[in-house]
């Protein structure tokens, strides 16, 4: 057993981290704060290559490890809560068309995709429909050689600016799949504002009003949309998601070893005190562990195999929860500072609680790990 | 192993307390979820080294041990025929 980047993927995550350091991280707060992704950032994510990371080179994609790609999640996590969704959603709509998509549909899509020419975005959640997502309430049905969608999507995240959007709904009574362009008549968006946390991923509620679409939009079989084209999607937002909060402990830690020391209380640095001390210790042990988990659920990604599902639940519910401590932590060292927008770790703490709810939250995670630990026993 | 033993292996790590029939529906039982169906997939690939594609997602193909048998073995002819 070895556990060790490759002298390619220690490049890449070098790179990862100049681009974050130098675009994302000076100007968080301010996103945030606006609650908008400039599109000029867009611009140079796509410049970089990161949208179309995981899109295979058959249709401009670079077909990267998943562990390179965790790598991508973490740095862009670091700097972004929001920045990083917009990874994970428009990776998700991609991944589902590459896996499940019929040659058309990915002749159509992933070439667009992979530029950044368009961004994707996933409609699942309604707004009375979450964890329980098969019971979702938009209905399509067949019309000659057209599908007439009618529903409401909600908290789709990059809803605001995407232009492609792959939409569940209930289809002769089971969940299936669609691609729906911006552009249809009868789809509309609305911007959600004032949310808690990743505040710039410009949330969207979407409206769908006899929706004509070409039939051939339809992704994955019929009444096989929820079992494989949604959760195959989520399975890789929820990796990119516990690389994400790998990257928020990060930041957290990063930033209370900086303000320890360099303020002092009671004649020393807060360094100095063991209560402090103990609260690194805890950030310090929880990141190793939450990033050694990442790269198990990647490696056996990479490899294909099965438990790479459960692995990768197991590590979002351990990263998003010792994210969530450790910024509570971060902010409880930086005292009045870390309440103020002068300090990102306010930020932090906000955005980790959207983790333990998004791509499964932590008691949806909680019942499945333990259904798990039984199967493998 | 045999791919019938095989199968029979692993859906018995989610149906356990039941002796499950080769032809016994398991979609039908009603506590399956879209989880368990993903896995079954990522088994039924890595396992017998086949790619399953967009026209094989019918729950036809997956409902039991007999139709997972079938759908590997029609998977692994048209290869060998490829």
């Amino acid at each position: 057993m070895k556990i060790e980047l490759t002298p390619q993927q220690k490049r890449d995550q070098a790179a990862f981290r100049a681009f974050v350091q130098e675009e994302i991280v000076p100007h968080a707060n301010r996103y945030d704060q606006e609650e908008h992704t400039p599109v000029e950032l867009i611009q140079k994510i796509a410049q970089q290559g990161y949208l179309r990371a995981i899109i295979s080179t058959e249709y401009g994609g670079t077909n990267m490890d998943m562990i390179s790609y965790g790598l991508l999640n973490e740095e862009i996590g670091r700097g972004c809560s929001s920045i990083r969704s917009l990874i994970t959603v428009h990776s998700m709509v991609a991944h589902a068309i590459l896996r499940w998509g019929n040659r058309q549909q990915k002749a159509d899509w992933l070439p667009r995709l992979a530029e950044g020419e368009i961004i994707g975005a996933f409609g699942l959640s309604e707004p009375a429909v979450g964890s329980d997502a098969k019971s979702i309430e938009a209905t399509a049905a067949l019309e000659g050689d057209y599908y007439v969608l009618n529903g409401r999507k909600k908290w789709t995240t990059y809803g605001q600016i995407a232009g492609l959007f792959l939409v569940f709904a209930q289809c002769e009574g089971k969940v299936s799949a669609f691609l729906v362009e911006r552009e249809t008549p009868g789809f509309a968006t609305e911007p959600i504002r004032g949310m808690l946390g990743t505040r710039a991923s410009m949330l969207a509620e979407l409206y769908l009003r006899d929706c004509r679409i070409p039939k051939g939009n339809m992704v994955g079989g019929r009444g096989f949309g929820l079992a494989s084209v949604a959760t195959s999607a989520l399975d890789i937002g929820r990796y990119t998601v516990a690389w994400g909060c790998v990257g928020i402990a990060q930041a957290c830690l990063d930033a209370s070893l900086q303000y320890t020391s360099h303020r002092q209380q009671f004649g020393v640095y807060l360094k100095e005190h063991q209560l402090v001390q103990q609260m690194i210790t805890n950030m310090i042990t929880n990141v190793k562990a939450a990033r050694l988990l990442c790269y198990q659920a990647g490696y056996l990604k990479d490899a294909g195999d099965p438990h790479t599902i459960m692995e990768t639940w197991v590590a979002k519910y351990f990263a998003s929860t010792a994210a969530a401590q450790a910024a509570s932590d971060a902010v409880q060292i930086h005292g009045a500072n870390g309440c103020s927008a002068d300090y990102p770790v306010q930020r932090y703490l906000r955005d980790t609680k959207i983790m333990e709810i998004i791509e499964g939250s932590t008691q949806i995670q909680q019942i499945t790990i333990a259904r798990y630990g039984y199967q493998e026993q | 192993m045999d791919i019938r033993t095989i199968t029979r292996a692993f859906l018995a790590k989610f149906f356990q307390n039941l002796d499950l029939q080769d032809d016994q529906d398991i979609f039908a039982m009603g506590f399956v979820n879209s989880l368990f169906a993903m896995q079954l997939v990522l088994f039924v690939e890595s396992e017998f080294g086949i790619s399953v594609e967009n026209e094989d997602l019918d729950i036809d193909n997956f409902k039991s041990i007999n139709a997972i048998v079938n759908l590997v073995e029609r998977k692994a002819e048209t290869h060998i025929g490829a």
